[in-house]
């Protein structure tokens, strides 16, 4: 091993004398992190979502005593999501579960008569169940984008008519008239005939008018009832129908410390793969190979020298670039030991990884293209939530990225970064798992990397 | 005594036989150069002997000193200055001192006053010089040097070979292969005569030109390399 420590020195002495090549080693992460960063905040265009309709057929809302032209609630639905129909809410919960679906919206046999009941003196909150699993925060993000666009519509216009039977009640208020209440007719006087009153018992106020004093009293009160039953209709008409989140499975931390933990496993993942690739593919074209490997170093330690450069120079422009954006978005300080153990972690695994595919392409030039041609649709693929493609899309897209170090080193390190990501012992045990396999496979590749 | 003796050498690469019994012998501070045309398996014995290679046949004993290997190819860092590469070599050979190691090949090699230059800027002669200087860092009983000269205009030559006679002259024994019939006949005391991976001659310069006048008699009036090349074809490369 005393080997190493010399080409670790020559290694950064060659690094330093291509300023343009440490610039791009360094800055193309960094456009792609933040191209990256834009995209995370979009979603596919039509994602699946489990749909549960429970309301009886033929129900028909009712607001104001008016009835509203009957709605196909399922093409409303289904033109804005790619619909999964299930038949009960174990179904959908099974579903949303196992990430065949991005999420599940159940429509309560009871949603209509609560929304009927929105324009009576007892408005009810007519709820509508959404089931998610957050697992990560763009799907979290997602599914809260698309369910309130979906319902945003229906409550436009349910609050339009509960808008109108508050300004009912309250003209009722100002004007005088009759309300009906349990099949009783109660006459209302009105602030306006109220107004007449007293100007008419001004003048002088003796005894015998009262009554007439005690029939203003009486509307004062009234009017005070009749305000009560309009401020729970004002209230209802900023969003008639409510959404009642319940979370399946799974917990994410949010969507700006995500965003984070993706650039910077991008940044990362480019470092390391293209500078353990590029360096051992140099020491080939150099021609130094063979002759270090003639008794001065061991093909395992000169392995290893690659990864340990590859892991202490990605782990400095990680941690630089989390400083830098620590300044934008608050991280938390107080994990910097699980951020250090989730990047050596992933650049250890990245690196062997870039270790296999140097030894295996041989030539610098290669090994740059190769690597861009893997790291960044593994990258992308990475980022694809359960859901938002089809299933057998998905379990391929699930296996082929477990196949790579990046969507491990990703979970790892959002996990470092905040107690609400997935937990870092499972992506940990991944990783290692990649570190021993590509370094395995790296060293084996070494044995015809001398070869013409 | 010899400092490396090689005993019926066999390599095959799948079918194809590389060398086919070849035995060699050199002792201290002799020159002793490998000729034949291309795919003669020059490379391949000098690969063996420096025991990069390992011969499905025969064996090698090198056990009276190190072996020192200069491949054809200058195998050193381009971005790196002169003084860098030998002191990077010198450390990785575990020299106790290894500023003093690479102040003596600067000296040895004549680069002391252009220590400071990234290799990719020397000439391919004097990259050359800084590839056997590598090679000599391990200061070896025998030095095998593939193919030294090729890519040197004539004056990089010239200074080579006084260089690695001079390596030779300090009892550092010396296996190099060549193309160049003239070189070898020139700085080889000793030439060894590779053809299909199977050894035609070895022995003196002298010996080899009676070789070819006796058994190439019609082309023995014209130049040695004319000379050579009708000596191959009588037995038959």
């Amino acid at each position: 091993m005393r080997g190493v420590r010399w080409l670790l020195l020559k290694d950064l002495q060659i690094l330093r004398r291509s300023p343009l090549q440490a610039v791009l080693l360094v800055a193309y992460p960094i456009l792609i992190a933040v191209l990256v960063g834009f995209a995370i905040s979009r979603g596919p265009e039509d994602p699946r979502v489990a749909f549960l309709n429970e309301v009886p057929p033929d129900t028909r809302i009712n607001v104001g005593g008016e009835e509203l032209p009957k709605a196909n609630v399922k093409d409303q639905v289904c033109e804005r999501v790619e619909c999964v129909f299930v038949d009960d809410r174990s179904e959908a919960m099974s579903k949303v579960e196992s990430g065949d679906v991005l999420a599940a919206l159940i429509l309560p046999s009871n949603l209509v008569n609560k929304i009927n009941s929105l324009s009576t003196l007892t408005p009810g909150v007519p709820e509508v169940e959404v089931l998610v699993n957050e697992e990560n925060a763009v799907k979290a993000e997602l599914v809260d984008d698309r369910i309130t666009t979906l319902l945003a519509e229906a409550n436009l216009r349910i609050a339009r008519r509960i808008g109108n039977e508050g300004g009912r009640y309250l003209g009722l208020i100002v004007n005088g008239g009759k309300f009906e209440v349990l099949g009783e007719t109660i006459p209302i006087l009105g602030l306006r005939t109220s107004a007449r009153i007293l100007e008419q018992v001004a003048p002088a106020l003796p005894p015998a008018l009262r009554p007439a004093l005690e029939e203003v009293t009486e509307f004062a009160s009234q009017a005070r009832d009749n305000l009560d039953v309009a401020k729970p209709l004002i209230d209802r008409l900023a969003q008639p129908i409510a959404v009642d989140k319940v979370v399946v499975g799974g917990k994410s931390p949010p969507l700006e410390i995500f965003a984070i933990a993706v650039a910077a496993t991008l940044t990362l993942a480019f470092v390391v793969v293209l500078l353990v690739a590029g360096s051992l593919a140099l020491e080939r074209e150099e021609n130094a190979f063979p002759r270090l490997t003639r008794g001065l170093v061991s093909s395992t330690a000169l392995l290893g020298e690659k990864m340990l450069l590859g892991v202490a120079v990605g782990l400095v422009v990680t941690l630089l670039m989390l400083a830098g954006m620590a300044i934008f978005v608050p991280l938390d300080w107080g994990r910097f030991g699980l951020w250090l153990l989730a990047i050596v972690a992933s650049g250890a695994a990245l690196g062997a990884a870039g270790a296999a595919l140097g030894a295996a392409a041989r030539e610098v030039r290669a090994v740059a293209l190769l690597a861009f041609m893997i790291t960044l649709p593994i990258a992308f693929l990475s980022l694809v939530p359960s859901g938002a493609v089809g299933p057998a899309v998905f379990d391929l897209i699930r296996y082929t990225t477990a196949l790579f170090p990046f969507k491990p080193a990703l979970e790892a390190i959002t996990s470092g970064l905040d107690e609400a990501g997935p937990g870092i012992g499972g992506p940990l045990l991944h990783l290692a798992v990649l570190f021993c396999a590509y370094a395995a496979l790296a060293r084996l590749a070494l044995r015809r990397f001398a070869a013409v | 005594m010899s400092a490396v003796q090689a005993q019926g050498l066999v390599k095959r690469y799948g079918e194809r036989e590389a060398l086919r019994g070849v035995s060699l012998r050199a002792g201290p501070g002799e020159l002793v150069a490998v000729i034949g045309p291309n795919g003669a398996g020059k490379t391949t014995l000098l690969s063996i002997l420096a025991g990069i290679a390992k011969p499905d046949e025969g064996e090698v004993d090198s056990s009276n000193g190190t072996v020192g290997w200069v491949p054809q190819q200058a195998a050193l860092y381009r971005r790196l200055t002169v003084e860098e590469n030998l002191l990077l070599f010198a450390r990785l050979e575990g020299h106790e001192d290894p500023h003093a190691s690479t102040a003596e090949m600067l000296e040895l090699t004549g680069l002391g006053e252009r220590r400071g230059e990234i290799v990719a800027r020397l000439s391919g002669g004097n990259q050359q010089r800084i590839n056997i200087a590598i090679g000599l860092l391990s200061r070896p009983a025998v030095l095998l040097l593939d193919e030294p000269s090729v890519g040197l205009d004539p004056r990089q030559r010239a200074r080579l070979w006084e260089f690695v006679s001079g390596l030779a002259g300090r009892g550092t024994t010396v296996i190099f292969s060549t193309h160049d019939i003239q070189e070898a006949e020139r700085y080889g005391g000793r030439v060894l005569v590779l053809a299909d991976g199977e050894s035609l001659f070895d022995g003196s310069a002298e010996d080899l030109r009676e070789a070819v006048r006796s058994e190439a008699p019609e082309a023995a009036d014209r130049d040695f390399e004319t000379a050579f090349v009708a000596y191959l074809q009588h037995r038959g490369h």
